[in-house]
């Protein structure tokens, strides 16, 4: 007999993938869209290219000599972000467990939980940057609150997602024991988590060491500071070789956080 | 008189949030050291009437007593006092793969510990050679070092029930404990649950899908169909056609 008279019938929607067609037309129409309603002349690009040519050529002979000046403040950079990024964490990990549904039952409590998350998570960082360096004053402080409260919001979601993907079967064996819920969470939740929780600090870290360069840009501290005030006096052959020297910083860390988190799987 | 009985159900009813009936008005009493075993189709409610005993899952209606003790209304300490008592094994094994099996057989002692020493694993000698003469009673004892992950389905299972030992456990309640092995396994596992049946006087119900092995092991064996009990005879009384009958489609 043949074959095809015996398989389950197939949906008109499913045989000419209805649903990936008019997310893909949908998305494309947004696009157009959008880029009328803004304005955004896509032939400038190309027709003010020459300038960007023009810049590159005076950017030609980096001022290796400025190097010695700002490796500090490349360092400050770095540790803003470290500083920042951890805190975060901290801050997030409890969060993350009250936002995960297999951890806290009562949907109200995870739902108010997430919302917040959500509206941290609304809040844009250079938006954060500038209140921070009106509070704090133009330094390093308001870079680390800054990266803090990013890192806060992004953390915070991974987590609780890592969090609700775990086997739940170790959690009900715990409960079954008779342990309390941080006895579970200890036993049966974190052995769980631990490698991806790392992989995803690592992660945001990276973002941040890249974020925390522009943060400078507002104020906030690190080479961006130095940045801005290298582009303001039109000395564009040191404005390359920070450009360079913070390019180099950032491969060096997403380098060595790629190779750890290669570790822990 | 009648000996104390260590479970007992009157008149329980589960009804699930969705409107399933799990159970409907079951009687049952189990006496101290029985080896009970519950058959039944798949979801004919063996589950849930296991899961109502360690309060898994909390009745619609009717009072499961343990031991004396009343339960449907148990909270916090109390409740985790009363899953102190009864041991559970599960189909799935349950352990914590990424860590050792001393720390998974440990964890069974983990209701014993305050808070803050259990989450730095500060675990006492005495607790410790428990752990190791657990894992000894089930034949394990040369992985007590390895990681849960690198043992076999039966010895992850076995690992399991040095788990509950570690409990000092009045009950088993065993949830289809063998489904996922082979045969050879399967009696391994069966020979450890009759052993700490008879040599502990630990009480032991267990969920079957295997009329055979529900033959030779059980004391007693009852039957559900449809959240119900059909059935429920000592062993000496129970027919192989019995139980067929149990497994017929209505
Ligand atoms: N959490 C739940 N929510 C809603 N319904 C449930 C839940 N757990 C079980 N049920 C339903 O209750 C009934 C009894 O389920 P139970 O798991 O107790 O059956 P079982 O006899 O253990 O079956 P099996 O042999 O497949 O394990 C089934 O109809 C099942 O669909
Ligand atoms: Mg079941």
């Amino acid at each position: 007999m043949d074959i095809t008279t015996k398989m389950p019938h197939q949906s008109w929607g499913q045989k000419y993938h209805i649903k990936t067609l008019s997310l893909v037309l949908l998305t494309v129409g947004l696009v157009l869209l959008s880029a009328q309603v803004s304005g955004v002349d896509l032939a400038m690009f190309f027709t003010n290219i020459d300038q960007f040519t023009n810049l590159l050529v005076r950017m030609s002979h980096p001022d290796w000599a400025y190097v010695t000046i700002i490796w500090q403040p490349i360092l400050e950079t770095l540790q803003m972000a470290i500083i920042g990024t951890t805190i975060g964490t901290l801050f997030a990990v409890p969060f993350a467990f009250l936002a995960a549904s297999n951890i806290v039952k009562n949907s109200w409590l995870h739902g108010l939980v997430r919302f917040f998350l959500d509206l941290v998570r609304t809040l844009p960082d250079l938006l954060l940057a500038a209140i921070f360096v009106a509070v704090f004053g133009i330094g390093s402080t308001a870079g680390v609150v800054t990266l803090a409260i990013f890192s806060f919001g992004m953390i915070s979601k991974l987590f609780y997602e890592v969090i609700e993907t775990i086997d739940d079967g170790p959690i009900e064996a715990m409960e079954s024991v008779g342990a309390n819920k941080l006895q579970v969470v200890h036993m049966a939740v974190l052995p769980q988590v631990l490698n991806p929780f790392i992989s995803y600090f690592l992660y945001t870290l990276e973002i941040n060491v890249r974020a925390s360069t522009v943060l400078g840009y507002l104020g906030a501290g690190g080479i961006g500071v130095y940045l801005q005030r290298s582009l303001n006096e039109f000395d564009y052959s040191q404005t390359a070789a920070i450009i360079i020297m913070t390019l180099v910083v950032v491969l060096v860390i997403n380098v060595l956080s790629d190779y750890l988190r290669e570790r822990l799987v | 008189m009648e000996a104390k009985s260590i479970i007992e159900f009157k008149d329980v009813n589960k009804i699930y949030d969705n409107g399933t009936v799990g159970l409907k008005d079951i009687n049952l009493t189990v006496q101290p050291g029985e080896f009970l075993v519950v058959v039944g189709l798949s979801g004919a409610g063996k589950s849930t009437l296991m899961r109502t005993i360690n309060q898994m899952h909390r009745p619609s209606s009717g009072s499961v007593l343990v031991d004396g003790v009343e339960v449907t209304d148990l909270k916090g300490r109390a409740l985790r006092e009363l899953r102190r008592k009864v041991g559970m094994i599960f189909q799935n094994f349950n352990l914590v793969k990424r860590t050792t099996v001393e720390h998974n057989v440990l964890s069974g002692k983990i209701s014993y510990y305050p808070t803050w020493k259990s989450l730095l694993n500060l675990y006492t000698k005495a607790d410790k050679l428990q752990a190791a003469e657990a894992l000894d009673r089930v034949n394990l004892l040369e992985k007590l070092y390895m990681r849960a992950d690198q043992l076999s389905g039966g010895q992850q299972q076995r690992v399991a029930i040095a788990r509950t030992l570690m409990q000092d456990p009045k009950i088993i309640l065993a949830d289809e404990p063998i489904a996922s092995l082979d045969p050879l396994t399967t009696r391994a596992v069966m020979n450890d649950l009759k052993k700490l049946n008879q040599e502990d006087g630990i009480t032991v119900v267990v969920n079957l899908h295997s009329v055979p092995l529900a033959l030779e092991y059980a004391d007693r064996i009852v039957g559900m169909r449809a959240g119900q009990l059909v059935y429920d005879e000592p062993i000496n009384r129970v027919t192989e056609s019995d139980l067929n009958a149990i497994y017929q489609s209505v």
